[in-house]
């Protein structure tokens, strides 16, 4: 999401040409991480060291082998149901030789070790862990297996390239010892420098489906998140949130709190935005969600922006019809003269709603504060921001803040907070219990309710577009704004991602992969709502827009949706991958060759977002004014895919999300200030029976693998939005879809 | 007062306030935490456990109306014949992403199978609309209930 932008920047142009070292050390000095945070954070060595030798690099710190052959990888990563665990532990099992039945998965801290070896910082997210981490995971394995063969030589006294190594043995001189015997005396034999990757045509796990190390602990109960946590003498705290936000509590019938049985504490805490609230703790959720319920606050929202979703939207149009910043970069910078005297001409407008991520575990985060330390127990995307900011808010020193990064029900971005939000209102929970002489372990609970309206939200936003073009669909000018608030503006990563006033998060995925000559501004209000990344950030609404307007140009013109966006792209082979993800799904659909039944119509799309390519056709229709979908199938280029079923799985799971942003009710809107949605009542995401069967197709590549976590959602909506178009007659310009 | 139910095959006595969920029952007070906290109102299904064989939503389901009755929870499935085929089926076909309403699925998925032992897609959308799996693994969920069932025959 965020880094990668800046990665691409700062360092993508220059990285392919560099030396792993040269770009190592490029990295140390320039990275995001280090301008951001201490050197604590991300302590890779700035001088030269010798390969093998920074954190990221110690075999100790990711493999250990029990006696019995159990080969354990640590994960530098927070899963929170991207298989990344898997993946990586797939990445260094290959070039280990370990025998995959024996290996285990477990999660890193947030100690130097497990920083992005790239960006130099703790961090999941923008679809980054098996791109920027799958050469430092075979090298990993390569070393412990290179040092594993070392200590097989030694004890029997023969030379190291005399000996094999696989499948948890190790092999030579007619004796035979297996991983876990030689583990400890390998892991006191010297770093290697250089180690020899496989050969890819070797590979025996990367590119083969393999199931979640954790599929069975998920299946049965067993799999503990961070809402499961228990510490001895810990109480479980729930919060009174203000309606809206930054308002302060006046006052709160404590007394009617404090009668409920089992409540040990009311108490009013500090909360995001300034914001003051009421926290009840108890024995159990059940005992504080009641006094909760029971306090009746009164809030001072004087001086507070109060939210009118209706105002709000007549607001972005207007701002929308007038000048705004210019988009960085040439390619955003064209004339469009000619659109007014163009042959053909489409005025747009888009809106898109506020959107709660809404993953199926609610917050939840422990604490247990102690004059010394402070231990955390959740899971966190950024657990080095997040100890830097506990760190501040407590007096600490950060390394004295200690965060046990949990498997996480679910995050799409939630669980990356750059204010640090629910980890610090939780501390806030902490820091009070003991100021009221009650100091105790506390897990702080959002009920669904107070995850879905306490923030934070995918921006609200409006496009409005005036595109020119001629008869063959040749564009002549295309004149874009885009109006929504900014994730980065306030934050520690404005410095990076906000240039000359434009947050990059709000434009990604505009223009590409279509040479067009467009002009392109962009307004970005001040909203009192707090907003946040939502997965695939600004290609949740940019592909929309791009995708839907393409294929109305294409039929404007009379020409194929697919055939035009062939031709737009050319044979530039900066787009051979979209052509090839494009292609691929329509084959497998039969695009062009098979007779779609009455009333359903094909609907196609492609967008590429954090390096992936993702398209999709989807055959679609309206029945008493209700979308049918038919079949799906989707196209992807990720380049190298390390684990097929996981893809698959995110190609799922993303096309599921995208689903239902287009379903009626899946809107975050405001009155008064106030969120007017509650629950999954009133909150819709996609069920069961919403769902079509979605085929995934993979284009073969064997190119420096991306990630797959986010790319499968923003095309996803307008290839429907586009079937439907033909169905309806009426173009898609809103998310929720609307047919009436 | 305390609260007799058959948990697990086991009898259990719990002192908490009688308006207690049955899920907060489980979770705070008798420590079995598969049993999920999603929204508290019946509305997702992650809490899902067999009441006298019946699946139930936990949340809504206040510990006064266990009283005497049987529990079943997802720690209980491994050692069930048609938990095991089902859960089975789930590591089989890969269904879990984050997991975290995977066991809620999953009893709804043996309280299906345990009345019908060959459903359709029409029974299975009736049996399983109740579940929300935010990651999207309704595909797959899909595809392991078909396999269990072939399992189990």
């Amino acid at each position: 999401m965020i880094i990668d932008h800046l990665v691409r920047q700062s360092f993508a142009a220059a990285a392919p040409a560099l030396t792993r070292r040269r770009f190592a050390a490029m990295t140390v000095g320039g990275s995001v991480g280090l301008a951001l945070l201490p050197p604590w954070v991300c302590a890779q060595p700035k001088a030269d060291v010798p390969p093998g030798q920074k954190p990221t690099e110690q075999p100790s710190a990711f493999v250990t082998i029990a006696p019995d052959g159990t080969t354990t990888v640590i994960c530098n990563r927070m899963d929170m149901g991207q298989g990344i665990e898997t993946a990586l532990a797939m990445v260094c099992a290959e070039e280990l030789g370990a025998d995959w039945a024996k290996v285990k998965t477990g999660f890193g801290t947030a100690a130097p070790n497990y920083i992005d070896p790239m960006f130099g910082m703790h961090l999941t997210g923008g679809s980054n862990s098996v791109k920027n981490s799958y050469t430092q995971y075979r090298e990993l394995g390569a070393r412990t297996r290179a040092m594993l063969l070392a200590a097989a030589a030694k004890r029997w006294s023969v030379s190291a390239s005399s000996l094999s190594a696989s499948n948890g043995v190790v092999r030579g001189a007619g004796r035979s010892a297996t991983y876990g015997e030689l583990f400890d005396a390998a892991m006191k034999e010297p770093i290697p420098e250089q180690v020899t990757l496989k050969d890819p045509k070797d590979f025996q796990l990367i590119g083969k489906p393999t199931g979640l190390k954790v599929s069975r602990a998920k299946s049965s109960g067993q799999q503990i998140y961070g809402m499961d946590i228990r510490l001895p003498n810990m109480l479980v705290a729930v919060i009174a949130h203000p309606p809206v936000f930054g308002a302060k509590v006046k006052a709160f019938d404590a007394d009617a709190a404090r009668k409920v049985p089992g409540v040990r504490a009311v108490l009013p805490v500090e909360l995001d935005r300034g914001g003051r609230g009421v926290a009840v703790a108890a024995g159990g959720y059940w005992p504080a969600k009641t006094a909760r319920d029971a306090l009746k606050p009164e809030w001072d929202t004087e001086g507070l922006e109060k939210v009118d979703s209706a105002k709000q939207l007549a607001q972005y149009r207007e701002l929308a019809r007038s000048i705004g910043a210019p988009a960085p970069g040439a390619s955003f910078r064209a004339d469009v003269s000619r659109i007014a005297a163009a042959p053909h001409r489409i005025e747009a407008e888009f809106v898109f709603p506020y959107l709660n991520h809404a993953q199926m575990e609610p917050l939840a985060c422990t604490v247990d504060l102690k004059d010394d330390r402070c231990d955390i127990y959740t899971a966190s995307q950024m657990p080095g921001v997040d100890a830097m900011a506990i760190g501040k808010s407590t007096g600490l020193a950060p390394e004295h803040v200690h965060i046990h990064v949990q498997m996480g029900g679910g995050g799409y971005g939630r669980r990356a907070v750059p204010t640090s939000d629910y980890l610090l209102e939780s501390v806030s929970v902490a820091k009070a219990l003991v100021a009221a002489g009650q100091r105790a372990p506390v897990k702080v609970i959002w009920s669904r309710e107070d995850d879905l309206r306490a923030g934070y939200y995918r921006p609200f936003t409006v496009h409005r577009a005036e595109i020119g073009f001629d008869a063959q669909g040749n564009v002549l000018g295309w004149d874009h704004r885009i109006v929504s608030q900014s994730i980065m503006v306030g934050t520690s990563f404005e410095a990076f991602m906000v240039q000359e006033g434009v947050d990059a998060t709000a434009i990604e995925g505009m223009r590409e992969p279509y040479d067009v000559p467009m002009r392109l501004q962009v307004h970005h209000p001040k909203v009192n709502v707090p907003v946040l990344w939502w997965r695939s950030v600004g290609s949740t609404h940019t592909a929309f827009v791009m995708e839907t307007l393409i294929d109305e140009i294409a039929d404007a013109t009379q020409q194929d949706p697919l055939a035009y966006r062939l031709k737009l792209m050319g044979d530039d082979p900066k787009h051979a991958r979209h052509r090839a993800a494009l292609q691929l799904a329509a084959d497998k659909a039969g695009y062009g060759r098979k007779q779609l039944s009455a009333g359903m119509h094909w609907g196609i799309a492609v967008h590429e977002s954090f390096q992936s390519v993702v398209a999709y056709v989807i055959e679609a229709g309206l029945k008493d004014g209700k979308p049918v979908i038919g079949a799906v199938n989707a196209g992807v280029h990720c380049n190298l895919c390390v684990n097929p079923r996981t893809v698959e799985a995110q190609v799922f799971g993303a096309a599921t999300m995208a689903l239902s942003t287009t379903l009626p009710g899946a809107a975050i809107t405001f009155k008064d200030g106030v969120v007017e949605q509650s629950n999954f009542g009133d909150y819709t995401v996609a069920r069961l029976t919403d769902m079509p069967k979605v085929d995934v197709h993979i284009v073969p590549s064997g190119d420096p693998p991306k990630g797959m976590g986010e790319p499968g959602l923003p095309p996803f909506a307008p290839a429907l939005a586009n079937a439907l178009r033909r169905a309806s007659g009426k173009a898609q310009r809103e998310l929720p879809l609307r047919f009436a | 007062m305390a609260t007799t139910f058959m948990l697990n095959g086991k009898s259990v006595s719990v002192d908490a306030d009688a308006s207690t969920p049955l899920l907060w029952t489980l979770r705070d007070h008798l420590g079995l935490t598969g049993t999920k906290f999603g929204c508290g109102m019946a509305l997702c299904g992650a809490c899902t456990v067999h009441m006298n064989g019946a699946a139930v939503r936990s949340c809504i389901t206040p510990l006064s109306a266990v009283a005497g009755a049987q529990v079943r929870t997802i720690e209980a499935q491994p050692t069930d014949p048609v938990g095991r085929a089902v859960i089975d089926a789930w590591v089989k076909n890969d269904v879990a992403q984050c997991g975290y309403c995977q066991s809620g699925q999953v009893m709804s998925a043996v309280a299906l199978l345990q009345k019908n032992k060959r459903p359709n897609d029409a029974q299975i959308d009736a049996a399983m609309a109740g579940n929300i799996c935010r990651c999207g693994t309704y595909q797959r969920i899909r595809a392991a209930i078909h396999d269990a069932a072939h399992a189990l025959a």
